[in-house]
């Protein structure tokens, strides 16, 4: 046993190698992407356990499917949204007979520090029919990780680890147990259960859900869902889940009497523990970190005379993160103030490019280029590059989700839009680009693809792409985009009359083009020059 | 004891690694700490805010209530105005007079120094000059950790231990350099 500082993302990382894991696969993501990160430099200097960054959160799922089918312990981690493009593995893997312990750790976004949307993961994992735990300390997210493996050798289900922004990126103290040693190689039993045609997936959703009762039976007993002052004379009860329970804890002691409280980190939720809990309260509050997943659930489950508030019956915002203050609100406490400079304003300080940053000089050739089109459309996506969207640029028109940018285009522009622009990044492009470009190539869609190719996954930290700069260009080529319509041009102001003049031509031009502006990211080369002091020093 | 402390600035000014040096400070003098940062997004050039909870009891949440913080402690003196009402009214705005004027609205500096004079308790530390007499303008965080130190329930020795452990891998010239600047921080506050 040790103690050691951590971020709950190392947290689990850590939780993950001491439970045997052999190999984790994922794709950056804020606030996910630590565990990850993590992982990569243990193995550096220990040799294992396998650790790397994929080409999207799809075939990092697969791969840990993989492993797991090996009879060996995989992670599988992103961010909530990540796992929209892992769905389809992630709700058939359900089905299967899991063999080595498969987690998938899923960092949720409350408050969309840095997302675009907030959406809860707990449902996802309802929605697969599986386990999903939910730390609320660092030392729950160690030790739930390494609990997670056995209970998914144990159920032969995937396992959910459920993380928020702020558990993930907060550090914390941790307390360590004996390591235990990975799973020997040890190919499934069950081979058909790996087969989902019709006639076995039906026999394994079957099996699926009579496990169910016995899932719940785990839950109602775990130690992660726990009574506390279950006798207490308070008027109300309150339930929490995740990390609301430290901003309940934050505020019990000026309530005078502390309410009876039921904490929740392990789903499905124990139906019979929250009835006999809330007994004879006439009033729960139900304070979750996330969607009013529980509160909604609890209409079915308790009596209709019991008072259930929370985010859903508006007693709690609806939206956004939580914190020891809304906490202190929904709890009918007095709030505390604060100093003011009376009459003072502040101006926000919103994120921006890093000063010289290359993807300021593509949207200024960009703009430029399109100067004179009322009608212009550009579409973009997820990255650094999406800050175009900010002042000074204005130089996008949206940002939906990884890969976005190709498909909207080609529809902006067969719906009768021109020019149109799609602008992504080389990570964004090989993580969900290159399909929908497939579409637009078969179209020869009249549209211009303008690939920032700085060499890195800069939002995230300046982590490698999936396949270096120098082989994009002849991918895009293989793809089959026409060579004359295909321009690599270097994204550096000197050359940006050039650059706007190709744009130009291309944006006129009335089918498919391509054009990869490469610089590298200015952080990235920062930190290559430090660690090239570091490694001389 | 409970000491909670908002560590604000620009994104790229070193936030958390000001966080990280108090934070294991506190942690080896046997105190409890939690301490929220920010990834992502926000860290490009934006407004950035660590939440750092020391306690000689657990602590729960990682973010500190609003009214209750004992320290503002500021790389950047707009920013330290914007979570004053996280402060106790008995807490203490400390921020460095170098301004980040990276958007176009910037309030005029000498009347936001003015104002944040107006606070019962402010120390306001021209840090990056004190840097630069040290012998870098990259120690700029360090004056501010020395400028902080004597509020901090941990002592100025472990304070400099961490220091040294943070730099010693750059040689002895750079730690020399920071915790001179660690020094001139602390007699600046102090010596106000
Ligand atoms: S991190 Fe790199 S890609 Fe992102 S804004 Fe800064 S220079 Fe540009």
């Amino acid at each position: 046993m040790s103690e050691t500082v951590l971020l709950g993302d190392e947290a689990v990382a850590l939780g993950a190698v001491h439970a045997g894991l052999t190999a984790a696969y994922a794709y950056p993501g804020t606030p996910s992407t630590e565990i990850t990160e993590y992982l990569i430099r243990y193995r550096r200097k220990h040799g294992t356990p396998i650790a790397q960054w994929c080409a999207n959160e799809k075939t990092a799922y697969e791969e840990a499917l993989g492993v797991s089918f090996a009879g060996r312990r995989a992670l599988v981690s992103m961010k909530h949204v990540g796992l929209n493009v892992a769905a389809d593995p992630f709700m058939n893997s359900a089905l299967i007979t899991i063999n080595g312990g498969l987690v998938l750790a899923v960092a949720d976004d409350p408050g969309m520090h840095s997302s675009q949307n907030e959406q809860d993961s707990r449902l996802f994992a309802d929605f697969a029919r599986v386990i999903c735990l939910e730390p609320s300390s660092h030392q729950q997210a160690y030790d739930m990780t390494r609990e997670a493996f056995d209970l998914s050798e144990r159920f032969q289900i995937p396992i959910m680890i459920r993380l928020v922004t702020r558990l993930a990126h907060s550090r914390g103290n941790v307390t360590t147990a004996e390591p235990r040693p990975e799973n020997p190689v040890a190919k499934s039993a069950t081979p058909a259960s790996w087969i989902l045609l019709p006639a076995n997936a039906r026999r394994q959703w079957r099996a699926l859900l009579e496990r169910q009762p016995e899932m719940r039976r785990y839950t109602a007993s775990c130690p992660h869902n726990t009574v506390t002052g279950a006798d207490s004379p308070a008027p109300f009860g309150v339930i929490t889940t995740g990390l609301a329970r430290n901003y309940y804890i934050e505020n019990i002691e000026d309530l005078g009497v502390a309410p009876p409280h039921l904490h929740v980190g392990a789903y499905p939720f124990p139906a019979d523990m929250i009835r006999k809990f809330v007994g004879g309260l006439r009033r729960v509050l139900v304070l979750e970190e996330g969607y009013p997943y529980l509160e909604r659930a609890l209409r079915g489950v308790l009596p209709p005379n019991v008072d259930i508030e929370g985010r859903e019956s508006g007693h709690v915002p609806p939206d956004g993160e939580l914190n020891p203050d809304i906490v202190r609100a929904s709890l009918g406490l007095k709030s505390r103030p604060g100093l003011t400079i009376e009459g003072l304003t502040l101006p926000p300080r919103p994120p921006q490019l890093c000063a010289g940053c290359p993807h300021g000089d593509s949207f200024h050739a960009v703009t430029a280029a399109l100067a004179g089109f009322p009608d212009a459309v550009v579409t973009s996506d997820i990255g650094c590059y999406t800050l175009g969207a900010l002042p000074p640029y204005n130089a996008i028109q949206s940002c939906v989700c990884m890969g976005a940018s190709v498909g909207m285009a080609k529809g902006a522009a067969e719906a009768g839009l021109h020019p149109v622009v799609a602008v992504i990044g080389d990570s964004t492009f090989l993580h969900s680009g290159v399909t929908p470009l497939l579409d637009a190539i078969t179209e020869d869609t009249p549209m211009t693809l303008l690939i920032l190719d700085n060499k890195t996954v800069g939002m995230t930290g300046g982590q490698p792409t999936i396949r270096p700069s120098s082989q994009l260009e002849d991918l895009v080529r293989g793809l089959g985009v026409p060579a004359d319509h295909l321009h690599v041009l270097d994204a550096h102001p000197r050359h940006d009359a050039h650059n706007t003049a190709v744009l130009r031509r291309e944006v006129e031009h009335r089918g498919l083009s391509v054009i990869i502006a490469v610089r590298e990211c200015l952080e990235t080369i920062k930190r290559g020059k430090q660690e090239q002091v570091a490694a001389r020093a | 004891m409970k000491f909670d402390i908002i560590l604000a600035g620009v994104g790229g000014q070193g936030v958390l690694s000001v966080s990280a040096i108090i934070a294991s400070s506190a942690m080896h003098e046997g105190l409890s700490v939690k301490q929220s940062e920010v990834h992502g997004m926000s860290q490009r050039g934006g407004e950035v805010q660590a939440n750092l909870r020391l306690s000689d009891k657990p602590i729960a949440s990682d973010l500190i209530p609003r009214g209750t913080a004992s320290l503002v402690l500021s790389m950047e003196p707009l920013e330290s105005l914007r979570y004053l009402p996280y402060l106790s009214p008995t807490g203490t705005v400390l921020t460095s007079t170098d301004a980040v004027a990276n958007f176009a609205n910037y309030p005029d500096l000498e009347g936001l120094l003015a104002r944040i004079r107006t606070l019962p308790r402010a120390i306001l530390i021209d840090a990056e000059r004190l840097a630069r007499q040290a012998g870098s303008a990259r120690a700029t965080n360090m004056v501010m950790i020395g400028a902080a130190s004597s509020l901090l329930p941990v002592t100025l020795e472990t304070i400099e231990h961490f220091v040294g452990t943070l730099f010693a891998a750059k040689g002895a010239r750079v730690v020399e350099t920071n915790l001179k600047a660690l020094a001139a921080g602390r007699e600046a506050a102090v010596g106000r």
